[in-house]
């Protein structure tokens, strides 16, 4: 933990000193730093490049090289698992740009009307599915798409689509994006609030000045509030990427780490997970399950630098 | 940085190991294990027994969820807070975490003498020169069926496949019951309670095992192929939306009289006999043709042992003792009826069900699961590809012959047997 | 307010038909939950979809939970790892957010950079690593180790989106502090940060989401009994009444409803932050 402090500190400090700014020794920058910095070299940055460092090595912890890299795309039935695996997720990403985050702009712009009722119950009310726990989602959703159960054929029943009801989550061409639609469905709260927020601190001036020229309902939110609330998509944006690309719990929870049926709802985060920590009579294999960390962490490092720096950069921020 | 964690985890260990002397009068042993559902057999009648007779150790149960555990465990035991005691998986896992050294020896433990080599096996090096768990229990394999479900459709107990299929075929045409509960959305049922379960039947026990370890067989043999053949005759038996129906799902359409037979394992047999309001009844994976040896999975399933950086082993080893004893094995059997203790000692076995899985060891020869000892060393893991190709045959996505021909490629990807 | 265009009730109802059917779909699952819990096993799968009225009441599944598992000592733990967690996030991370969106300083992308690693690998990896830290400093079995690793956890994303919200804080009102002379900090608490509560509330939610419900570390670091957490209390509940749902129902009811009652009564907060955000 000292460690942790002197590296992250050091550095702070350093980059004050070195600075060229308005004033001489902003000491300040580095308090405010500091504390962060701290905490997140010593629990979160340390273990992680540690456990990273472990790639170069084999399960008898002989120093390999990039060995486990090499094995990983070469070795047929591991480089199969693997593609599998990131086509899969791009799927999944897929799915929450076009499902989740419309959904979740077009319910914030909805609550955005302070003339609407009940804005309050809505806005409670769709955020609920986000803050349960995935055991609690993927045992609720197994439940309602159970088979046994009956509820959604029951319901489908009832307005007369019974024959469309198929063992979704058990059909190999179904299963993920069943999966896909159910982590939507949880987390689509998330889009909605920043979006919601975003919208809420435009000012009144703007949106009344925009009336003045006569632009309102659908047209103003185009025109007006679209691109005033558009760094908030881009953040949305970018936390949906990493967000999938680092998913593991519902499908664990949902189909367990083998990530069935035959591998057809296996992410990144489910691959890493049997790797490193072993499943079922499977051992864990450290060396090769960093390797595949390290190949995430790359997958997700060119996401966020063509955002940070392709996107965010562009993007034009108001002021108020 | 690197450096710094190694030298970190090097104190962290040192640390952790000198921690526990300090306390040395009253010791209290923690035991990691999978079987949640024990904890109130553990607390109400296993752990007071032990306090009985051995004043100043306590000991206390502290399960992790089962797809958790082996995860956990082994972050636990390297980070260096596993508990006193481990709840052992067989074979390969175990011997891993004895290989690494987390594992106490306990060859010499009082009370080893009890088992025999077979029960022995599943926690012993593979020259059998060293134990590192002891034995605990077994579970067997076989159908329990609705004995209600039978009488009114005026059915007996199948012994030849034909029989079952007869049996089967006469259940889904009155309609009353889906004949088979079982589905294939969590994998390990349709592998385990399918394919381990009547496998042996074709196999021929530890004679066809042993061979394919030997490679003197090989998966895609038709004693390794017509299991599968058989399971994915199955299909049509099964409920509806099959594919995803889980485990639990499964044991609620049996327990709620919606099903008539259920492949099972004897583990099963506490929980039926709470949750089911009909009278049940057993019987043994059928043969092909009558008068034929019958072969049941008898499987070493659970053991339980030291972790070695424990600074209370001497406690520990106390335990363990007593875990061998017959006495253990008395409370174990009545109070968790379908885990059979391993011990040579004789127990007394009140339970009928139980009774009567316990019977098919006198008819019939017992073998453990194909997968489970030194085929799963490797990947791709014998043992995970059975759970997916078991689904996939059954479903209809893949024949049998292909499933035997993928998993022994798979086999023959690591796996060298040992020449003869 | 009043000068916004006044809609037409056609556009009136189908928002609300809108906003009506998402609210139905948000809620469903809850409500078999909850429903089923209070029916034996044989109404859970006889009549699924019925309100646990006259012969289908039965809360005997509350019974079993109850009699195993301190769910109040689980409820407070949650509680005090959460609310804890949380307030060193939003300080820590508003305060490097700050320092990240207002001073332009040699290596502030890299900076940024570097705080934001922490979103893109799982925590999950660094488990042994962490644990080993955890023991080394004598803090496994303790909340304090969840508290850290959460707070470690949080933090990336939180500088993320905070940083974001402050560079749409006017320059021209920090620059008229500094002109009457306010230190770099009294800006910071005393301008900046209110200006932000909605954001700041946002956050909140959403660090809060993930340690509350988090099942690994709890079971890693903290999985004595007098440190268990609700989530891991449940799961525990889940292996143990495998196919008693009528437990299991009732044990996952047990755990929405206190998140469910805090997001209720933080919910109040989150909206009053937003709101007074918005208006100035």
């Amino acid at each position: 933990m000292t460690l942790g402090l002197a590296d992250g500190g050091g550095h702070c400090v350093t980059t004050s000193d070195t600075s060229t700014g308005r004033r001489p020794r902003r000491w300040h920058i580095a308090v405010f730093l500091a504390p962060a910095v701290a905490v997140y070299s010593a629990f979160m940055i340390i273990p992680l490049v540690s456990t990273l460092y472990q790639s170069f090595f084999s399960k008898e912890w002989d120093f390999v090289g990039l060995g486990n890299f090499v094995q990983l795309f070469t070795d047929p039935r591991l480089s199969a698992s693997f593609w599998n695996a990131l086509g899969n997720n791009f799927y999944f990403f897929v799915i929450h740009m076009i499902v989740q985050n419309p959904i979740g702009i077009l319910l914030a712009a909805l609550l955005s009307n302070p003339r609407l009722r009940l804005r309050g119950f809505y806005r409670t009310v769709f955020f609920i599915p986000t803050i349960l726990s995935f055991v609690i989602v993927g045992f609720v959703w197994k439940l309602i798409l159970s088979p046994t159960w009956g509820i959604s054929k029951t319901l489908m029943n009832s307005v007369g689509i019974g024959w469309l009801y198929q063992p979704w989550l058990g059909k190999e061409e179904s299963a993920l994006t069943t999966l896909a639609l159910i982590s939507n469905w949880q987390f689509i709260g998330i889009p909605m609030m920043l979006i919601y927020a975003a919208l809420l601190s435009i000012p009144d001036e703007v949106i009344e000045a925009a009336e003045c020229d006569g632009i309102t309902g659908w047209a103003q939110f185009w025109k007006i509030q679209l691109p005033l609330v558009l760094p908030a998509i881009g953040i949305i944006s970018i936390l949906t990427f990493v967000g999938n690309f680092n998913a593991f719990d519902l499908i664990y929870a949902a189909q367990g780490a083998q990530a069935g049926p035959n591998f057809s709802t296996d992410l990144l985060g489910t691959l890493l997970f049997r790797t490193f920590f072993g499943a079922q009579l499977q051992l864990g294999d450290r060396g090769l399950g960093s390797a595949i960390a390290a190949v995430m962490f790359l997958i997700i490092l060119i996401g966020v630098c063509i955002y940070l720096f392709g996107v965010q950069t562009r993007l034009r921020r108001y002021q108020f | 940085m690197h450096f710094k964690t190694l030298m970190l985890a090097g104190s962290a260990l040192a640390l952790a190991a000198g921690m526990g002397q300090a306390f040395a009068q009253d010791v209290t042993l923690t035991i990691e294990s999978w079987r949640t559902d024990d904890l109130a057999i553990w607390q109400d009648k296993i752990i007071p027994a032990f306090e009985a007779s051995h004043p100043g150790i306590k000991v206390v149960f502290s399960p992790t969820a089962p797809t958790e555990y082996n995860a956990a465990l082994n972050a636990k035991l390297e980070g260096g807070s596993a508990g006193d005691i481990v709840t052992c998986r067989p074979f390969d896992v175990s011997l891993g975490l004895f290989d690494q050294g987390y594992l106490a020896d306990l060859t010499g433990l009082d009370g080893m003498e009890n088992f025999s080599p077979v029960a022995k096996a599943a926690w012993s090096t593979d020259d059998q020169s060293k134990t590192f768990c002891v034995p605990m229990g077994a579970v067997i394999h076989g159908f329990i069926y609705n004995k209600d479900a039978f009488d009114a459709l005026g059915l007996t107990e199948p012994k030849t496949v034909a029989e079952f299929h007869a049996v089967l075929d006469a259940i889904k045409a009155d309609g009353t019951y889906i004949p088979l509960a079982m589905g294939t959305n969590d994998q390990w049922e349709a592998a385990t309670m399918g394919y381990q379960n009547i496998g042996p039947t074709y196999w021929k026990g530890e004679e066809g095992r042993l061979a394919l370890i030997a490679g003197t067989e090989k998966l895609t043999d038709p004693e390794w192929v017509e299991p599968y053949a058989e399971l994915a005759s199955w299909k049509p038996y099964l409920g509806d939306g099959f594919e995803a129906q889980t485990y639990s799902d499964s044991q609620n359409l049996f327990t709620l009289g919606r099903a008539a037979i259920y492949p099972a394992g004897s583990w099963e047999i506490a929980g039926f006999n709470t949750n089911a309001d009909f009278k049940m009844g057993a019987f043994p994976p059928p043969v092909v043709n009558a008068g034929d040896t019958c072969y049941i999975s008898d499987h070493t399933d659970i053991g339980i042992g030291a972790n070695a950086a424990s600074p209370n082993l001497e406690a520990a080893k106390t335990f363990l003792s007593w875990v061998a004893s017959s006495e253990f094995g008395t409370i174990e059997a009545n109070a968790l009826p379908g885990f059979y203790p391993l011990s040579t000692e004789p127990v007394t076995i009140e339970d009928p069900l139980a009774q009567e899985f316990a019977s098919w060891r006198s008819e019939c020869e017992p073998t453990i699961r194909s997968t489970y000892a030194i085929l799963s060393r490797g990947t791709p893991n014998l043992e995970n590809e059975t759970w997916n190709a078991s689904a996939q045959v059954i479903k209809g996505l893949e024949t049998p012959e292909a499933a035997g021909a993928r998993l022994q490629d798979g086999l023959n990807a690591w796996y060298k047997p040992a020449a003869m | 307010m009043a000068g916004r265009s006044t809609q037409s009730p056609f556009r009136s109802i189908a928002a609300h038909a809108i906003l009506l059917t998402y609210t139905v779909i948000a809620l469903f699952p809850v409500f078999v939950v909850v429903v089923n819990s209070f029916k034996n096993r044989k109404g859970i799968f006889g009549d699924p979809l019925a309100l646990p009225i006259g012969a289908l009441w039965a809360p005997e599944g509350y019974a079993k939970v109850w009699l195993r598992g301190d769910f109040q000592l689980y409820f407070q733990n949650s509680l005090i790892v959460t609310v804890a967690a949380l307030v060193l996030v939003l300080l820590f991370g508003a305060m490097a957010a700050f320092a990240l969106s207002e001073y332009r300083f040699k290596g502030n992308t890299l900076m940024g950079l570097y705080l934001a690693l922490g979103i893109m690998i799982p925590i999950r990896l660094g488990t042994v690593a962490i644990l080993q830290i955890m023991v080394a400093s004598g803090i496994v079995n303790t909340l304090w180790a969840l508290i850290l690793v959460y707070t470690a956890q949080g933090l990336p994303l939180s500088i993320f989106i905070l940083s974001e919200f402050m560079r749409t804080v006017s320059d021209d009102l920090k620059n008229a502090g500094r002109i009457d002379g306010l230190s770099e900090y009294t800006i910071f608490f005393r301008l900046v940060l209110p200006l932000v509560r909605p954001a700041l509330a946002t956050v909140a939610v959403f660090t809060m989401i993930p340690i509350w419900n988090d099942l690994w570390f709890p079971l890693i670091l903290a999985p004595a009994e007098g440190t268990k957490t609700v989530t891991l209390g449940a799961q525990m509940f889940l292996g143990q009444f495998q196919s008693e749902w009528d437990a299991v129902l009732a044990a996952l009811t047990l755990a929405i409803l206190p998140v469910l009652v805090l997001y209720l009564i933080f919910s109040r907060q989150l909206i009053r932050g937003i709101t007074s955000g918005a208006v100035k």
